[in-house]
C-alpha cells in the first residue's frame, strides 16, 4: 500500500511539475504575443507609447541596481511590465544560445557577451554601460583579519570564490595571477550573489565578489579592498537580442540604462563608470 | 492408526458415546478425583503442593469487556487440554502462560518459580503454534536448531542437537528442506521438535491439529500422543476439538466465556457434562430439572422416570441412540419416558440418520436409515419418542 | 476472455484475421494515452542516446574530471545509503512495530524531504549545521567538526534527501510481515533484538534492499541540496550532476558525456534488480 502512495506522490509531482512548465511556457508565449501585439505600431516615430512586458537577462551584481531602475521604467511608461532574470552571466548565456526568451542581456564581461553575440543573437553593437571592481567580503568586524589579497591564503580561512567561468571568478583568477598568489577556496561558487551569501550565513570566513556586493550587502559584510583589483575591472556591456519580443521597449530600456539617470543609480550602488 | 490408539488406551472411544477408560498401562497412575459436589465449579481435588514441582497458576486477564479467569494446576508428565468454544479464552490463556500477554491478576508458578513478570524468553515454555510459524528463511534444521543457540549453544552443537530432534521424529531426511517444502505433518513435527529442543517445562500447544487434513490428523494425533506421553513436564494444549482432547490428554479444562466450567478426565466429562456445549461436545442430550426420588421435573417441563435416587437440581443426561421412536403412541411399553415430538431436522451421522426433535422436550435421536424410511420420518413429522430409564443418568448439579 | 483468445475452438466469426487478439484486451481510451506516457518518459532519453557525441566520447569519458567526479558521486552515494540504512531501519521499526504518543506526526515529518525542494533542504541543512547552525556551531566549537564544504557535507545532504525514501520503503514491509514469527522467536529464547536480528531482518530483507536501491538511486542525484550546502569543488564536493550543470554552461559536449555516463549507471543498477524494486518482497 504505501509503495503504490509513493508511487502515486511520484506522479502527481511529475503532473504537477509538467503542468507549472507548461503554464509557464504559455505565460512566456503569451506574454511575447502581448509585447508584439503591442510593439507592432512602432517604426521610429518619436516618443511611441510603450507597452508590454521587457524580459532583462543581468548580471547577478547588477540586481538591486537593476531593480531599481525596472521600476522607474515602468513609472515612466504605464502599461509596461520588467521582468528580471539576475543570474551567472555564463548561465544565462547558454540560456540565450538555447532559446530563453529574452528582450535585453546585461553581462559583467565582454567573454559571456561573445558567446551570445558569437551566435549572432543580437542586435547591433554591445554597449559597456557600467564597469565593476572587485573587492573582498568578509564577515563583520574581520575576524579573520583580513587586509589584503594575499591574507586570503592563510591556513584555515574559509574563502569562497565564483567558477572561472562566471566573470567575476575571471577577474578574481586575473587579480590572484596578478599578484602571483595561488588560493584553494573551499567551493566555486555560480554566480556572485551565491558566493556572497556564504560570507552572510557566516557559513565562510571571505569571498571575493564586486564593491557593489559588498555594497548592497550592507552591515552584513565588511568590504577589504586590495590593490589587484584595478588590474581586473570588467566592462560590463548591455545588448538588446535578436528575437526580442518587443524591440521598442528594449531599446527603451537600454537607452534609460545608458542616460544620466541610469549612470546615477549604478554609480550609486558602486559600479564605475564605463 | 486410531482402532489401535484407541485399543492401546484400553477402552472405546466413540464420537458420540462416552469414553471409557479402564487402567492405561502407558500412563502415570493418577488419583481418582473426589466426586462432584454441588458447586458450579468444581474445585480441584488433587493435592498440588506449591513451592513443588509442576505447574501452578491462576490466570486472570482483562480485556475489556473479555475476562479470563483460570485454575490450572498440573504435575511433570500431565497432559491438560484446554477445551471450549471459540471466543471461550482458550488462546488467551496460552498465550498468558507462554508471557506473550501479561496477567492482570492472579499468579503463574512453575516448578516453584513465579513467572508472572518474566517475559517471554527468559521463561522455560514452548510453544507450538497453530500455524506452525517455521521461520521460512531457515531450513528444519535450522529452525529446531534455533532455540538451543538462543540458549548460549554454539552453531554445530546447536544443529546437532536439532538433528538429533528431527532424527526422533522420523525426519532426518528432511532436515535441509525449507518449511515450504514440507507436508503437513512433517511441520507440525519440525514445530514441536523445534520447541521440544529448548527443553521446556511447560510445552504449550496451540490446537495442534487444525490445520491438518483428516486423514493426517489421524496419524499425527497418535505420533503426537506418543510424544506427549514421553514428554516429562507439564503439557497444555488448546483444542476445540474433543477427540483430540480424549486422545491427547489426562485432564480435559472446559472454559467458557472466560471461566472453567467443568474438568476431570476425559472420562468424568464425557459421562457427566454439565453444560450445553459439553454435552454436545460428547454428544449427549442433556437436561437440568429438580429431583425427587426416581422423577426429576425438567425445566423444560416435561418428568423423566430416573434409576438414580435423588433430591434437588440435578443434571439428566442420556445419548442419542437411546432414543426410540414410534409413528403412533406406543401402548403398554415398559419405558415411562414418553414425549410427543416433532421432527424439526435431520442429517446422516456416520452410517446412521440422527433426528433433531422438538415438541414435549427437545431431544436428538439416533436411528438407522431403514428405521427412519420405515417412520417415514420427513421434517415436521410427528412422532413419540421414548427412552429407557436405565439407559438415562442423572447426577447432581 | 482469457477462453475467447483461442482461434479455432469457437465458432463465431472473429474480427480480422487470427492474429488480432493483441489490442482486444485493451481499452482505447487507456491505450493512447499509455502510449503517450511512454513516449513521453522515454523522448527524453532517447535524445540525449540520438545527440551523443559518440565521436569524442572516448576522449571525453578519460579526462580526469569526469572520473573524479564520478568516484566522487558513487562514494558519496553509497555512504549517504549506507547511513539510510544503519538510521532508517531502527527508525521503520520503531513506526511499524511500536505505538507511541504523535506517531502519525512523526511518519508525515520523516516523508517530509519527499517533497520539499531539495534548495529549501539544503538551505535547511545549513541552518541547522552550517557553521554557525543551530547544532553546527557547537560541532564547530566543541569538536571542530564542520560539515559544509566537505564530502563529508555531500554524503549528509544526500542522506537527507534519500533516507525518506528507505524508512517509507522497509515501513511498509514491516507492516506487512507476520509479526507472530518474531513471537514464535521470543518463545523460544531470543530477545526483542535477537529476534529482529535473526528473524525479522531476514524476512524484510528484500523490502530493505528495494529501500537502499530507491535510496541509492535518490542520492546519486541529488542536486539542490549538495549545492547549497557542501558547495562546489571538483573533487571534494563536485558530484557529477553539479559536473553536468557546470558543463552544461561552456562545454556542452562534455555535459552530454556526463549525462550518459549517469544514465549508463542507472540502467545497470536497475537493470541488476530487475524489477524486484517495483515488486518489494
Amino acid at each position: 500500500m504505501i509503495r503504490s502512495v509513493r508511487r502515486t506522490r511520484r506522479m502527481l509531482r511529475l503532473a504537477g511539475a509538467g503542468a507549472a512548465a507548461l503554464i509557464s511556457l504559455s505565460a512566456c508565449s503569451s506574454s511575447s504575443d502581448d509585447s508584439s501585439a503591442g510593439g507592432s505600431d512602432t517604426s521610429g516615430s518619436g516618443s511611441p507609447k510603450l507597452s508590454g512586458s521587457v524580459t532583462v537577462f543581468a548580471a547577478a551584481s547588477l540586481k538591486e541596481s537593476f531593480t531599481t531602475l525596472g521600476k522607474e521604467f515602468e513609472k515612466q511608461h504605464p502599461g509596461t511590465e520588467v521582468s528580471f532574470n539576475f543570474g551567472g552571466s555564463d548561465t544565462l548565456a547558454a540560456s540565450i544560445t538555447s532559446g530563453a526568451p529574452a528582450d535585453v542581456f546585461a553581462a559583467a564581461s565582454p567573454r559571456t557577451m561573445a558567446i551570445v553575440t558569437d551566435r549572432k543573437n543580437t542586435v547591433g553593437t554591445p554597449a559597456t554601460f557600467v564597469r565593476n571592481q572587485l573587492e573582498i567580503a568578509t564577515l563583520p568586524g574581520n575576524p579573520g583579519k583580513v587586509s589584503s589579497l594575499k591574507d586570503l591564503t592563510k591556513a584555515g580561512l574559509k574563502v569562497v570564490l565564483c567558477d572561472k567561468t562566471v566573470p567575476c571568478g575571471a577577474a578574481a583568477q586575473k587579480a590572484l595571477d596578478a599578484g602571483r598568489l595561488k588560493l584553494t577556496p573551499v567551493s566555486y561558487e555560480q554566480d556572485v550573489k551565491s558566493a556572497l551569501t556564504k560570507v552572510e550565513l557566516k557559513e565562510a570566513d571571505a569571498a571575493v565578489v564586486y564593491k557593489t556586493d559588498v555594497k548592497a550587502a550592507g552591515d552584513k559584510v565588511q568590504g577589504v579592498e586590495f590593490p589587484e583589483s584595478a588590474k581586473a575591472i570588467n566592462d560590463y556591456p548591455i545588448a538588446r537580442l535578436k528575437n526580442a519580443g518587443n524591440a521598442p521597449a528594449a531599446k527603451a530600456f537600454i537607452a534609460l540604462v545608458r542616460s544620466a539617470e541610469g549612470r546615477r543609480v549604478l554609480g550609486e550602488a558602486g559600479f564605475l563608470e564605463p | 492408526m486410531g482402532m489401535e490408539d484407541r485399543v492401546r488406551r484400553g477402552g472405546e472411544v466413540s464420537m458420540e458415546g462416552e469414553v471409557r477408560t479402564e487402567a492405561d498401562p502407558a500412563r502415570v497412575p493418577t488419583a481418582d478425583p473426589a466426586p462432584m459436589t454441588g458447586t458450579d465449579i468444581p474445585v480441584e481435588a488433587r493435592p498440588r503442593a506449591v513451592g513443588e514441582q509442576g505447574l501452578d497458576a491462576r490466570l486472570v486477564v482483562d480485556r475489556g469487556d473479555f475476562r479470563l479467569d483460570v485454575a490450572l494446576t498440573a504435575a511433570p508428565g500431565d497432559v491438560i487440554a484446554l477445551l471450549g468454544p471459540n471466543g471461550a479464552g482458550k488462546t488467551t490463556a496460552l498465550r498468558a502462560l507462554a508471557g506473550l500477554l501479561p496477567l492482570t491478576g492472579g499468579h503463574l508458578r512453575l516448578d516453584g518459580t513465579s513467572l508472572e513478570r518474566t517475559p517471554p524468553e527468559s521463561r522455560p515454555v514452548g510453544v507450538v503454534f497453530q500455524d506452525y510459524l517455521l521461520f521460512p528463511h531457515l531450513s528444519a534444521l535450522d529452525n529446531v536448531a534455533f532455540g538451543p543457540r538462543c540458549h548460549g549453544a554454539g552453531k554445530a552443537e546447536a544443529r546437532a542437537q536439532a538433528a538429533a530432534w528431527l532424527d526422533r521424529m522420523g525426519l532426518a531426511g528432511h532436515a535441509g528442506a525449507k518449511p515450504r517444502r514440507l507436508s503437513g505433518g512433517q511441520a507440525q513435527r519440525v514445530a514441536l521438535a523445534r520447541a521440544l529442543a529448548t527443553r521446556p517445562r511447560l510445552l504449550l500447544l496451540d490446537e495442534p491439529l487444525a490445520a491438518l487434513d483428516a486423514r493426517t490428523r489421524l496419524e499425527v494425533r497418535a505420533q503426537l500422543r506418543r510424544h506427549l506421553a514421553e514428554f516429562e513436564a507439564v503439557a497444555v494444549l488448546v483444542t476445540h476439538d474433543p477427540l483430540d482432547a480424549m486422545v491427547l490428554a489426562d485432564r480435559l479444562v472446559v472454559v467458557e466465556h472466560g471461566h472453567v466450567v467443568q474438568q476431570g478426565t476425559p472420562a468424568e466429562i464425557a459421562r457427566r457434562p454439565r453444560t450445553d456445549y459439553i454435552a454436545r461436545l460428547v454428544g449427549l442430550n442433556l437436561y437440568r430439572g429438580q429431583a425427587g426420588g426416581h422423577t426429576v421435573r425438567l425445566d423444560a417441563g416435561p418428568s423423566v422416570t430416573t434409576t438414580e435416587d435423588l433430591s434437588g437440581p440435578v443434571f439428566v443426561a442420556f445419548p442419542p441412540a437411546a432414543v426410540t421412536l414410534f409413528r403412533d403412541r406406543p401402548t403398554g411399553a415398559s419405558a415411562r419416558n414418553l414425549w410427543r415430538c416433532e421432527v424439526a431436522g435431520l442429517e446422516t451421522h456416520g452410517d446412521q440418520i440422527r433426528a433433531d426433535l422438538t415438541g414435549e422436550l427437545p431431544l436428538a435421536a439416533d436411528l438407522t436409515t431403514v428405521a427412519a424410511a420405515e417412520l417415514d420420518l420427513r421434517p415436521g413429522a410427528s412422532v413419540w419418542a421414548t427412552v429407557k430409564a436405565t439407559q438415562t443418568h442423572a447426577y447432581p448439579a | 476472455m482469457t477462453s475467447l483468445g483461442k482461434p479455432g475452438t469457437v465458432a463465431r466469426p472473429r474480427t480480422g484475421g487470427p492474429r488480432r487478439r493483441r489490442a482486444r484486451g485493451v481499452p482505447l481510451p487507456l491505450l493512447v494515452p499509455g502510449v503517450v506516457a511512454l513516449a513521453f518518459l522515454l523522448l527524453p532519453l532517447l535524445a540525449l542516446l540520438v545527440r551523443a557525441p559518440w565521436g569524442s566520447l572516448p576522449d571525453q569519458l578519460t579526462s580526469a574530471e569526469v572520473w573524479q567526479a564520478l568516484q566522487l558521486s558513487l562514494v558519496t552515494a553509497t555512504a549517504a545509503t549506507g547511513v539510510s540504512l544503519v538510521l532508517g531501519v531502527p527508525l521503520a521499526w520503531l513506526l511499524a512495530r511500536t505505538d507511541f504518543p504523535g506517531r502519525r506526526l512523526v511518519r508525515a515529518l520523516v516523508t517530509l524531504p519527499l517533497v520539499l525542494p531539495p534548495v529549501v533542504g539544503g538551505v535547511a541543512l545549513l541552518l541547522a549545521l552550517g557553521r554557525n547552525g543551530v547544532v553546527g556551531q557547537w560541532l564547530d566549537a566543541w569538536f571542530g567538526i564542520t560539515l559544509p564544504f566537505t564530502t563529508a557535507g555531500v554524503v549528509i545532504a544526500e542522506a537527507f534527501v534519500a533516507m525518506p525514501f528507505l524508512v517509507i520503503s522497509v515501513e511498509g514491509t514491516l507492516r506487512a510481515a507476520d509479526p507472530r514469527y518474531e513471537e514464535a522467536a521470543t518463545t523460544l529464547g531470543a530477545s526483542r533484538f535477537t529476534a529482529f536480528r535473526r528473524v525479522t531482518l531476514p524476512l524484510i530483507a528484500p523490502g530493505v534492499a528495494a529501500g537502499a536501491v530507491l535510496a541509492w538511486a535518490r542520492a546519486l542525484g541529488e542536486f539542490g541540496a549538495t549545492i547549497t550546502f557542501a558547495g562546489n569543488f571538483p573533487g571534494r564536493t563536485q558530484t557529477m550532476p553539479l559536473a553536468v550543470y557546470l558543463a552544461l554552461q561552456n562545454d556542452p559536449e562534455a555535459a552530454i558525456s556526463l549525462s550518459l555516463v549517469l544514465l549508463a549507471v542507472s540502467i545497470a543498477v536497475l537493470a541488476g534488480l530487475r524489477d524486484r524494486w517495483m515488486t518489494g518482497a
